[in-house]
């Protein structure tokens, strides 16, 4: 095919994907490693890539310890009641104690951060957020990443984990193709930092044909992070809680500084609250504990963010819709209706396009409402990802196998997105996330751990055959037809994607099926899932463009059927608002207060599942 | 929204190629510039747009849900660490929005790593990054533990 082999040799650490997660594990790791050699490979360019290209306008996660304003087992309970008690307490601990300090760096480094006039404080958009001008976010990480890495290679679609052939289970780098020239890279390295993001697109989207790409999360959030760590036999975690999220309809503008600073709230159609009247129902489904309205008035205990979708769904379902955000009272206040439009300027352009293009002034109207197709990740309200080792002073034995922030597969470690269990971690836990991965990944080099490893070339050239095949076949099948896209014995990856959509969307959850699902359904679309691999082997790749679409499709499979398997495993509903398994409506804690926890066999591509337990932070005192 | 190139003012420099982070901004190789090839993988991130030297690109709403007659502009300097937003309705209304992007000279304030002096053992073997514990509360006061907190992890249910 006349593409070269380009091989980087003795890399120390390996960062795979540099959006917030890798850019601080790239920085960080030269502290801990001066000596060492560190190396990016990304698949776009680290200036614009990731979940922040665009920006952000807040800093979603930032304790303030500094004002004493909260301690970090605040966030931990916080972040526990919002996801119904299921998340990693111990890796929640050790994100919030150190986050303060990442976000201090950013304003040193010249990030925008605003200031309460009064108190001189970081301005707070809510107990958790802090408002920033956020435009250059990106960037401005991507130059930190940049002053510490040896070498960043932009445009490298990794697809692969490499794998050490003289010691059963420990990383050994990457292999990926450049999006440019189609050249083969291969990354040896002792140890990998796995930081590819979560998966948009995985879902049917409600946006149709040329909007297909307006997606909450990034059309580019491939999965990637789940589809190389579940390759190489990585457990992963919490794979079913996948996030639904209220939204601007259509352009799916932010609504975090809507109801936090600007103080907006919902309506039904009949201009009424209705939130309220759906809790008593909701109650019976999930129990007080997890529900008490009237204890939550009283101690300002947060209303978690999927039952407040459950209410949501309902109230359009049972005819009283649209929903709206009633706006026309706070953008009276015109520094209030700037923020309200900054918000969108400053991280989902596309809601300000579409008010513009709909003569929408929220001023005058009230603007529509809606929820999304859910997303499979792990930084947002949501604790998708790997199950990784926690930090040693913190984490109880089963949660605890060496090096912080490690998979169970020696060597390699994640950040962001691709860590389960640690949700509301957000942009700056992220990157707090990539710092402590990196840190342990120096410290696992230093104690001798990656002595030996070796990379044979049989698998660096089986990785090779395996990267390039749906150029190949489209090499081979494309004249079978005379022309156009429709052919016997290939599919191109736009028309995989919509069949893993549609059958995503339909038998596990989706926006047409108001996320219901059940035994039998997830039954039939896991079958549907087994023969949807057999025909992602007839795969075909026009160009290399296409070959980078057909690798997003491949971690997004990959991700998917992890997905199914995590739903069909708990045998409950956890988080009514995000899923409905309708074959056990309620919440189940005398089974089901447990983390679930899987493994795909490299080999054979089998799963199995088990619980972990949940460990809570409770007073010593207790 | 997806992105398009107007004909006269793109000269193929190809910068907006280089940062498109859907690896959709391409240059058409008769045309010799740049086009949007896949616009229902364009997420209106503006990143191309900000980068375009000649003001090329423009948006156009998404033609799913989006009427056609609006615009939504943007000019970045860095220079001057700012970002102006124009917003034009459908109905000729315009709105007007001016941002910092940054409080510093681009990259002089981050620090390079390789230059300051490297961690001692204790640090190492402890739970410390680079620049804590003062970076924390920027104090003197030290890192959370369990220890400190009062707590301890528990397993069962709790609420
Ligand atoms: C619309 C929106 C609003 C948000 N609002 C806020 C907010 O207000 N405040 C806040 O704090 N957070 C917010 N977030 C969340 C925040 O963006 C994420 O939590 C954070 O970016 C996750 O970091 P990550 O490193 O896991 O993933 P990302 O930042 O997405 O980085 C993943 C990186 O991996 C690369 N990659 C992917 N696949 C591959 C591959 N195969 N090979 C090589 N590289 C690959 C990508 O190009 C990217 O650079 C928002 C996100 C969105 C989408
Ligand atoms: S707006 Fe963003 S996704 Fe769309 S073409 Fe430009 S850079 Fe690419
Ligand atoms: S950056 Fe602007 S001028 Fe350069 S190729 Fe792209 S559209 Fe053309």
């Amino acid at each position: 095919m006349g593409y070269q082999t380009v091989v980087e040799d003795n890399i120390d650490i390996l960062v795979v994907g540099a959006g917030l997660g890798g850019t601080g594990a790239a920085f960080e790791a030269r502290y801990w490693g001066q000596d060492k050699n560190i190396v990016i490979a990304e698949k776009a360019n680290i200036d614009r890539s990731g979940a922040v290209a665009q920006g952000l306008y807040a800093i979603n996660c930032y304790m303030g310890t500094r004002w004493g304003e909260n301690n970090p087992e605040d966030h931990v309970r916080y972040a526990r009641i919002d996801l119904m008690g299921m998340v990693r307490e111990d890796l929640l601990f050790d994100m919030a104690r150190h986050v303060d300090s990442a976000v201090h760096q950013f304003e040193e480094w010249g990030l925008p951060l605003m200031r309460d006039p009064k108190t001189g404080a970081y301005q707070r958009e809510g107990r958790w957020q802090i408002m920033i001008h956020g435009e250059s976010y990106k960037p401005i990480v991507a130059e930190a990443a940049k002053k510490s890495a040896d070498k960043i290679f932009n445009r490298i679609c990794v697809t692969h984990l490499l794998m050490d052939d003289s010691k059963e289970n420990r990383v050994a780098g990457a292999v990926g193709f450049n999006v440019r020239t189609g050249n083969y890279h291969v990354f040896k390295s002792k140890a990998v930092v796995v930081a590819a993001g979560g998966a948009s697109m995985i879902f049917k989207p409600r946006s149709v044909g040329e909007g297909a790409g307006r997606v909450w999360y990034a059309p580019w959030s491939s999965g990637s992070a789940y589809g190389l760590l579940i390759q190489a036999g990585a457990k992963m975690t919490q794979m079913e809680n996948r996030i639904v999220l209220a939204r601007f309809k259509d352009g799916y503008g932010p609504v975090g500084a809507y109801f936090l600073h600007l103080k907006t709230y919902t309506q039904n159609g009949l201009g009424e609250e209705y939130e309220s009247k759906w809790f008593p129902e909701l109650q019976k489904m999930v129990g007080k504990e997890y529900l008490d309205v009237e204890a939550s008035h009283r101690t300002h205990r947060p209303i978690p963010t999927c039952l407040r979708n459950h209410a949501f769904i309902n109230e359009v379902n049972a005819g009283r819709g649209p929903i709206h955000m009633v706006t026309m009272e706070a953008f009276q206040d015109p520094h209030l209706e700037e923020v309200g439009w900054e918000n969108f300027l400053g991280m989902t352009v596309g809601q300000a396009v579409l008010w513009a293009a709909t003569d929408v002034d929220p001023k005058n109207e009230n603007p529509e409402l809606t929820t999304s197709e859910p997303y499979v990740m792990g930084s947002h309200a949501t604790g998708c990802g790997a199950w990784c080792s926690g930090p040693e002073d913190v984490s109880p034995d089963e949660y605890f196998w060496g090096y912080n922030r490690m998979t169970t597969v020696e060597g390699l470690f994640g950040a962001g997105d691709a860590v389960g269990g640690t949700p509301h971690a957000f942009s700056s836990g992220s990157f707090t996330e990539g710092r402590l991965a990196a840190k342990a990944a120096c410290k696992y080099i230093d104690d001798g751990k990656a002595q030996g490893i070796r990379v044979s070339d049989e698998q660096i050239e089986r990785r090779k055959a395996e990267i390039y095949k749906p150029m190949e076949h489209y090499k081979i099948y494309r004249n079978e037809v005379v022309a156009g896209t429709v052919n016997p014995s290939m599919i191109n990856p736009r028309q995989g994607l919509d069949r893993l959509q549609k059958l995503m969307d339909e038998y596990c959850g989706g926006v047409t099926v108001s996320y219901m699902t059940n035994e039998k359904l997830l039954n039939i679309g896991m079958k549907k899932m087994r023969i949807l691999f057999e025909d992602l082997e007839k795969l075909g790749a026009g160009d290399i463009h296409e070959l980078l679409r057909a690798w997003e499709l491949k971690h997004r499979t990959l991700t998917s059927e992890s997905v199914f398997h995590h739903t069909l495993f708990r045998k409950e509903t956890r988080w009514p608002g995000y899923y409905y398994r309708g074959d056990a409506m309620k919440l189940d804690d005398e089974n089901w207060h447990v983390l679930t926890v899987s493994r795909r066999d490299p080999d054979t591509g089998e799963y199995t599942m088990e619980k972990a337990p949940c460990y809570h932070l409770v007073d010593a005192a207790e | 929204m997806p992105t398009f190139v107007y004909m006269t003012r793109c000269d193929g420099c190809g910068y907006c190629v280089d940062i498109c982070p859907s690896d959709i901004m391409h240059i058409d190789p008769t045309m010799r510039r740049a086009y949007n090839i896949e616009p229902n993988m364009c997420w209106e991130c503006y990143s191309c747009v900000k980068a375009c030297p000649h003001d090329a690109i423009d948006v156009r709403g998404y033609a799913d849900f989006a009427p056609l007659g609006h615009s939504v502009r943007v000019k970045r300097d860095e220079e001057r660490g700012t970002i102006a937003w124009k917003v034009k309705f459908r109905d000729g209304r315009e709105k007007d929005f001016l941002s910092p992007i940054t409080t510093k000279p681009w990259g002089k304030h981050i620090p390079k790593l390789s230059d300051v002096s490297g961690p001692d053992k204790d640090m190492r073997d402890g739970q410390l990054l680079f620049n804590e514990p003062k970076y924390i509360r920027m104090d003197e006061g030290g890192l959370h533990t369990l220890e400190s907190a009062g707590l301890k992890l528990e397993e069962g249910v709790y609420y």
